[in-house]
């Protein structure tokens, strides 16, 4: 009530005073500042999170193309990694918080504009994340058999853009372009035992698919060295000690690493020591037992780079790949691949290019910088574009775990913050947020789904899981979570 | 692996959100009349000093997993463990805890901003802390797995670990755990981190 004091918007009748939105929320003042959040993975939620507990009168509003929130932590993060997705249980408090709404379903750049959302709110923060992918750019990229690991992923964790991808597991050896973490995932979801599989909130037509597959061999392919390699010790690990798996490298890769292991910072010593152990060292007897019996194998295959996509004459698909041989310029993290001339041909009958993801561009009146593929901004303030903001992997690129893009947004929300109080954000003039462009929504016959629906289709998913010992069995088809969302 | 973790984390959400009181009928001790500390059994020997000697046992055996809320009142000075927090901002806030707390939990608790994304269950570094280097020896050896995710946390230093991994015990009273500056706008020294 006292928030009234002081207030501009009392010289004319103010729209929105206290009053019960449709999902109880209660609707404080006008005068409230009010945030918008595109995008609800990580970056959304915690840039959201800090807003909400650094001032007690921000409203925060989050909206999510997909009926379904928590972007990469419900499509992204590997179906063996539920511990990683407890983060949810933090990102489902700040939406339930009075000060926060979530509106899924509604596409930011098509039903509504970034400049609507800029007139209904004091400050938007993009945080919409990177839906595309880096091109491999070599010939044959296009030919059957060659997937992106984010549709790959996406398929194996229910992207509903991702249902129909059916990769053709129907080879022996397949290949993996990169060796980052998004890389190793892919090689431990195709060799992990499918009783491992089957109880994690995998899809269950990946499931079936994985059961058939006949994929037995999987190299892991960077363009540099060891040293170089991106993944985390955490993933080599579960490479490492993957049941029915046994590891084939090739030793003088790792010529001259033992050595130049000396001054290296612990995280890169203790990942690149796992790694001369697994390459190098003689197993001991119960290991060797475990390695003669193993059917599935997996490697690094280092200093390679993709150069045509091979295909089979006959049959219109891959047959395998050709990787010019690199030499490396310098060392550490800045060390350069460099061609030597050399070539070799790897058949297989699968590559998955697992080199990036990559940020589009929204809306043409945001500034976009297409060389990094991100929007230009400093500590999270869009150059040029007052009043928007920008997390997570839009701001600073796609890389980086959930303490990253968490960091991340803590600083983009710090910004604000800083914004706000200081006056750079003009708080005076009183906005509408969610009511008007709620009222725009209904006109274009665009229904969000709140927090409570996306409930429904949570409720729905681990009810489907139950019977088949999983965690949930997510809805596939945007349709189906419509309509549980109306029900 | 998925079931263990999910036993895990629902445990400990439930946990956090209800009071922390042992149900002891469920346990077989109790039934045997084996537990010392039992209401029942103090009841039948007559034991004065029962009800603090329940609260201690409560404190140790609950706290050494989920310990959050702390859970009684009576504050048996052998119990208490002072501890102290330093923010982001270099703010130190002084902490009475207890025997058995979970430095994650106890964060939380307190208001203090210590994230915890993964609930404790080693598969993130969000509870990153740096342990004064008088106590950083008094904790125990931290596993291959906690190692693991600190090769994760920004700005790692020789005395980092995971607040989640640190549970109290009576020789760590006074231990200090300071919180990484680990974004940008804290970077006093002008540093600017290198673009990924």
């Amino acid at each position: 009530v006292s928030l009234l004091i002081g207030c501009t918007s009392l010289l004319r009748p103010p729209s929105g005073s206290a009053g019960i939105t449709r999902c109880g929320k209660a609707c404080y003042s006008s005068c409230n500042p009010k945030v918008c959040i595109v995008g609800s993975g990580p970056a959304g939620f915690y840039t959201a999170q800090h807003i909400i507990k650094a001032r007690q009168d921000v409203e925060v509003d989050i909206y999510e193309r997909l009926p379904v929130p928590f972007g990469l932590v419900r499509f992204g993060v590997a179906p063996d990694h539920p511990e990683v997705k407890n983060v949810i249980n933090t990102f489902t408090q700040t939406a339930k918080h009075s000060r926060c709404s979530f509106y899924g379903n509604v596409n930011v750049g098509k039903d509504v504009s970034i400049d609507e959302l800029q007139q209904a709110y004091h400050a938007v923060v993009l945080s919409y994340g990177a839906e595309g992918n880096r091109s491999i750019g070599v010939p044959g990229e296009g030919l059957a058999g060659v997937y992106s690991a984010k549709d790959f992923v996406g398929w194996y964790n229910g992207l509903p853009n991702c249902r129909e991808l059916s990769p053709d597991l129907s080879c022996e050896t397949a290949v993996i372009l990169g060796q980052g973490n998004v890389a190793l995932d892919v090689a431990r979801i195709l060799l992990s035992p499918i009783d491992s599989l089957k109880k994690t909130d995998i899809t269950q037509p990946a499931l079936e698919a994985l059961a058939q597959s006949q994929v037995r061999r999987v190299l892991i392919v960077g363009r540099r060295g060891p040293m170089q390699i991106a993944c985390t010790i955490k993933e080599l690990r579960e490479m490492v000690n993957l049941p029915g798996t046994r590891p084939e490298m090739v030793a003088t890769d790792f010529e001259g690493v033992a050595e130049a292991l000396k001054d290296v910072p612990r995280p890169r010593k203790r990942l690149t020591e796992l790694m001369l152990k697994t390459a190098l060292e003689k197993p001991g007897e119960k290991e060797q037992e475990r390695r003669n019996k193993a059917s599935r194998i997996w490697g690094f295959r280092f200093f390679r780079s993709p150069i045509e996509v091979l295909a089979d004459p006959n049959h219109n698909k891959i047959a395998g790949i050709r990787l010019a041989v690199n030499k490396l310029e310098g060392s550490g993290e800045g060390a350069q691949a460099v061609l030597t001339g050399e070539e070799e041909d790897v058949p297989c009958g699968l590559v998955v290019s697992s080199i990036g993801y990559k940020s589009l561009s929204i809306d043409p009146s945001v500034p976009f910088d297409s060389r990094k593929a991100i929007v230009p901004n400093i500590m999270g303030r869009v150059q040029q574009a007052a009043g928007l903001y920008c997390s997570g992997w839009l701001k600073t690129g796609p890389t980086g775990v959930i303490a990253t893009t968490m960091n991340n947004s803590f600083d983009t929300a710090r910004s604000l913050m800083e914004d706000m109080d200081s006056g750079t954000l003009d708080l005076s003039a009183a906005k509408p947020g969610s009511q008007s462009i709620s009222a725009l929504l209904e006109k274009r016959g665009v229904k969000p789904v709140t927090f409570s629906d996306w409930e429904k289709i949570d409720n729905v998913e681990m009810m489907r899981g139950e019977a088949s010992g999983k965690p949930r069995e997510k809805l596939l088809k945007v349709e189906e979570m419509l309509q549980v969302a109306r029900t | 692996m998925a079931t263990s973790a999910a036993v895990r984390s629902s445990m400990g959400l439930t946990l956090r959100l209800s009071r922390v009181i042992p149900d002891c009928s469920t346990c077989s001790l109790y039934r045997l009349r084996s537990c010392v500390n039992s209401a029942a059994n103090l009841q039948r020997t007559g034991s004065a000093d029962s009800f603090r000697t329940i609260n201690r046992h409560l404190q140790t055996s609950i706290g050494l997993y989920h310990s959050e809320e702390g859970s009684s009142n009576a504050e048996d000075p052998e119990d208490v463990v002072n501890v102290v927090y330093i923010d982001r901002s270099g703010q130190r806030i002084p902490v009475k805890a207890k025997v058995g707390d979970n430095v994650l939990y106890l964060a939380h608790k307190h208001g203090i901003e210590l994230e915890g994304a993964c609930e404790a269950s080693l598969a993130c570094s969000t509870c990153h802390v740096y342990v004064n280097a008088a106590h950083f020896d008094k904790l125990p050896e931290p596993e291959e797995r906690e190692d693991d995710m600190l090769d994760m946390a920004a700005m790692l230093q020789e005395n980092s670990r995971l607040g989640c991994q640190i549970i109290l015990t009576p020789e760590l009273d006074g231990i200090e755990l300071t919180l990484p500056k680990v974004t940008r706008n804290f970077y006093v020294d002008g540093h600017v981190p290198k673009p990924h």
